[in-house]
C-alpha cells in the first residue's frame, strides 16, 4: 500500500509534466488542426533557458529560493513563449492554406532544425542543471517520501491550469480563441483577426511548456538537446487519450499516462515503459478515437 | 507500357549481376555508399506506395525494417547451420546465395505481416494521426527488440554474415520498383490513387479503400522487410537503437523530396540523400541543421518535391 502510494506521487508529479506539454499541443491543435511536432523542442528550450538564466540571474536574485526560481520560471516561459511565436509566423503562417501534410512535414523539419542547433550551440552532451530550489522532502513517514520539488510541480501545473482555464473561458481573447477553434472562417468574418489568436495560442502554449521544462529539469537535473522527444511524444499521445482539443482532456491525459508510466517503470516490466504510452495510444484510437472526453467528428462531404 | 517496363527490369538485373562481378576491383568505401544507396531506394520507393501513391502517412517504416532485418538475421544465423548441408553443403557456392532469399524472403514475410498489424487499425485514422499512430508502432517495435535477448537486446545483434553484395542490392530494387510503378499503372492500382485524391469519392465509385490501404501497407512493408535483411547483412550487425523515428524520417524525407507518387523523383532522391551526408563531411557539424532548414525551405517553396516537373491535374500533395 505504501509503495502504491509512493508510485502514485511519483507519478502524478511526472504526469502534472506531460499535462502541461499536453495542453501545447491541444490548444495549437484546437485552432489550427494539426500537430505540432516543435513543440517538445519548445519544452526542451524552457529546460534549457533555466540553465543559462539561473547563473545570471543569481546576481540580482537569490538563489536557490522560491523567489529566484519563480522570477527563472516566468523569463524563461517568456522566451518559449515569443520563440513558438516566430516558429508559428515564419514556417506555419506562410502554410495556413497548405495540406495538412505540407504542414506536418514542415512541423518535423522546424523539430529537427532545433534539435540539431540545440546540439550544436548548447552542446550535445548532457548539462546539469542548477538548483533552483532545495529539494528538502516535505513527506517523509512510513516509507513515503515527497520531495518539495514534487510538490510544487503539483502545485505549479495546478495554478497553470487555473490561470489557463481562466484565460480561455473569461477573458476576451479566450472567446475569441475558442470561436477560432469551432469555426475560423465565421470567427473571421465576426471580426476576429485569426492570425492574432492563433499567434496567442502559440505562445500561451509554448509558455506552458517552458514551464514544464523548468520543471521537468527541476527534478530530472540531466538535461541535454533531444530531451524533449520522449516526453513530448507521450505528452502528445495525453492530448490524444483526453480528446485533442479539449483542455481538461489534455490535463486528465497527462496525469493518466504519467501515472501507469510511473507503475509500469515500478513493476518487473520497467524496460518496456517508454512503450506503454504507444500502446495505450494504439488501444485509444481503436476503441475510442475521439479520446476520453472528445467529441465524435463526422466528416461532411 | 509494361513490355517496356519488363525489360528495364531484366537490363537492370543483368547489369546487377554483371557489376557485381567486379565489386572487388571498387574502392570499398565507394562500394558501401553504392550499397547503401540500393538499400535505400528500396525503402524509398516501398514507402512512397503508402505515402505518395496512397497518400497515407507513415512514419513507421524503420520498424518494418527492423522486423525484416531481424528475421532475415535469425534466418542465417540459427538456422544456417542446418540449412547450409540441406541445400548443398558450404562448397556449393549457390547454397548461400538460396540461403540468403530465404532469409530475405522470410524478413519480407514478417514484416508484411507487421504491415497487415499496422495497416488494420490505423485505418480509421487520417493525417496526422496515422501519421503518429505508426510512429507509436515502429517506437514499439525498436522497444519489444531491446528487450528480446534472443537477438541480443540493446547490445545489438553480432556475428550477421556478409551475403549483401551489388547484385542482391540493385537486383531487389529493381524488382522493388518494378512492382510498384506496374502495379500503380495497372487498371487495379489506379485504386491506390483515387485512395489518395479523394477517398469518399473513391469508396462512392466501388473502391474497397480498406483494402487498398492494406494492401499498399503490406506491400510496402514487405520490401521495407527485404532491406531490412540486406542492411543487416551488409553491416554485419544490427541494434534497435539504428531503427528509430529518425531512421524512419529519413526515408520520408527521401519520399518527400523526390516528390510523392513520383517513383523517378523517389530514386533520384534516395541517391541524392544518400551521397549528400558524405560530401557534407567537412561541415559535419552543420550538417543536420542545413538538412532541417532544407526541410523547411522545401515545404514553403516546392512541397510537390524537387523533381516534380509536370504539374498534375490534381496535385500529389493536396488534401
Amino acid at each position: 500500500m505504501i509503495e502504491f502510494l509512493q508510485q502514485l506521487i511519483n507519478g502524478l508529479s511526472l504526469g502534472a509534466i506531460y499535462a502541461l506539454i499536453a495542453l501545447g499541443y491541444t490548444m495549437v491543435y484546437g485552432v489550427l488542426r494539426f500537430i505540432n511536432f516543435a513543440h517538445s523542442d519548445i519544452f526542451m528550450l524552457g529546460a534549457f533557458g533555466g540553465f543559462y538564466l539561473a547563473p545570471r540571474l543569481e546576481k540580482i536574485v537569490h538563489l536557490p529560493s522560491f523567489f529566484g526560481a519563480t522570477v527563472v520560471m516566468i523569463l524563461a516561459m517568456a522566451i518559449c513563449a515569443i520563440v513558438g511565436m516566430v516558429i508559428e509566423r515564419l514556417a506555419y503562417r506562410p502554410l495556413r492554406k497548405s495540406s495538412k501534410l505540407t504542414v506536418l512535414i514542415t512541423a518535423i523539419g522546424v523539430s529537427l532544425f532545433l534539435e540539431y542547433s540545440g546540439q550544436k550551440f548548447f552542446g550535445a552532451d548532457p548539462k546539469y542543471f542548477p538548483e533552483l530550489i532545495v529539494d528538502t522532502p516535505v513527506l517523509d513517514s512510513a516509507g513515503l517520501t515527497m520531495g518539495k520539488n514534487q510538490l510544487i510541480v503539483l502545485a505549479v501545473t495546478i495554478f497553470l491550469l487555473i490561470a489557463l482555464q481562466i484565460v480561455v473561458l473569461k477573458t476576451k481573447i479566450g472567446t475569441a480563441m475558442r470561436a477560432v477553434s469551432f469555426d475560423a472562417q465565421a470567427a473571421s468574418l465576426m471580426g476576429i483577426n485569426v492570425n492574432t489568436v492563433i499567434s496567442f495560442t502559440f505562445g500561451l502554449g509554448s509558455a506552458l511548456a517552458g514551464a514544464g521544462g523548468i520543471l521537468y529539469a527541476m527534478n530530472y537535473p540531466s538535461i541535454d538537446p533531444l530531451m524533449g522527444v520522449m516526453p513530448g511524444l507521450k505528452a502528445f499521445v495525453a492530448a490524444v487519450l483526453g480528446g485533442i482539443g479539449n483542455i481538461p482532456g489534455a490535463a486528465s491525459g497527462g496525469l493518466i499516462i504519467g501515472v501507469v508510466e510511473t507503475f509500469v517503470g515500478g513493476s518487473a516490466m520497467s524496460t518496456y515503459r517508454d512503450a506503454i504510452a504507444f500502446a495505450i495510444l494504439i488501444l485509444i484510437l481503436l476503441f475510442k478515437p475521439s479520446g476520453i472526453l472528445g467529441k465524435t467528428q463526422i466528416e461532411k462531404v | 507500357m509494361i513490355a517496356k517496363s519488363k525489360i528495364v527490369l531484366l537490363v537492370a538485373l543483368i547489369a546487377s549481376c554483371v557489376i557485381s562481378r567486379f565489386s572487388k576491383s571498387i574502392n570499398p568505401y565507394h562500394l558501401d555508399i553504392i550499397i547503401a544507396i540500393g538499400i535505400n531506394i528500396t525503402l524509398a520507393v516501398s514507402l512512397n506506395l503508402i505515402n505518395g501513391y496512397t497518400g497515407q502517412f507513415s512514419l513507421g517504416h524503420a520498424g518494418f525494417m527492423a522486423v525484416g532485418g531481424y528475421t532475415a538475421a535469425v534466418v542465417t544465423t540459427t538456422f544456417g547451420a542446418k540449412l547450409l548441408p540441406l541445400l548443398g553443403g558450404t562448397e556449393n557456392i549457390f547454397a548461400k546465395e538460396v540461403l540468403f532469399l530465404i532469409a530475405l524472403f522470410t524478413g519480407g514475410i514478417f514484416a508484411a505481416i507487421a504491415g497487415v498489424l499496422v495497416g488494420a487499425p490505423s485505418l480509421r485514422l487520417k493525417g496526422d494521426y496515422l501519421a503518429i499512430v505508426t510512429l507509436g508502432f515502429g517506437e514499439i517495435i525498436r522497444v519489444l527488440l531491446q528487450n528480446t535477448e534472443t537477438v541480443g537486446a540493446s547490445r545489438g545483434l553480432t556475428g550477421i554474415p556478409s551475403y549483401t553484395n551489388l547484385f542482391w542490392t540493385f537486383g531487389v530494387a529493381a524488382i522493388t520498383v518494378y512492382i510498384v510503378v506496374s502495379l500503380v499503372q495497372s487498371t487495379y492500382g489506379r485504386g491506390f490513387v483515387a485512395v489518395r485524391d479523394d477517398e469518399v469519392a473513391a469508396e462512392a465509385i466501388g473502391i474497397n479503400t480498406t483494402r487498398y490501404k492494406i494492401i499498399a501497407f503490406v506491400i510496402g512493408a514487405f520490401f521495407a522487410g527485404i532491406a531490412g535483411g540486406l542492411y543487416g547483412h551488409f553491416k554485419q550487425y544490427l541494434n534497435p537503437e539504428g531503427f528509430g523515428f529518425m531512421r524512419s524520417i529519413e526515408i520520408v524525407v527521401m519520399v518527400i523530396l523526390g516528390g510523392m507518387g513520383n517513383t523517378l523523383g523517389v530514386i533520384i532522391a534516395a541517391i541524392l540523400l544518400t551521397v549528400l551526408p558524405e560530401v557534407l563531411r567537412p561541415v559535419a557539424e552543420y550538417r543536420m541543421i542545413i538538412y532541417s532548414l532544407l526541410l523547411i525551405m522545401l515545404m514553403l517553396t516546392r512541397p510537390q518535391g524537387l523533381f516534380t516537373w509536370r504539374k498534375k491535374s490534381k496535385p500529389a500533395l493536396s488534401a
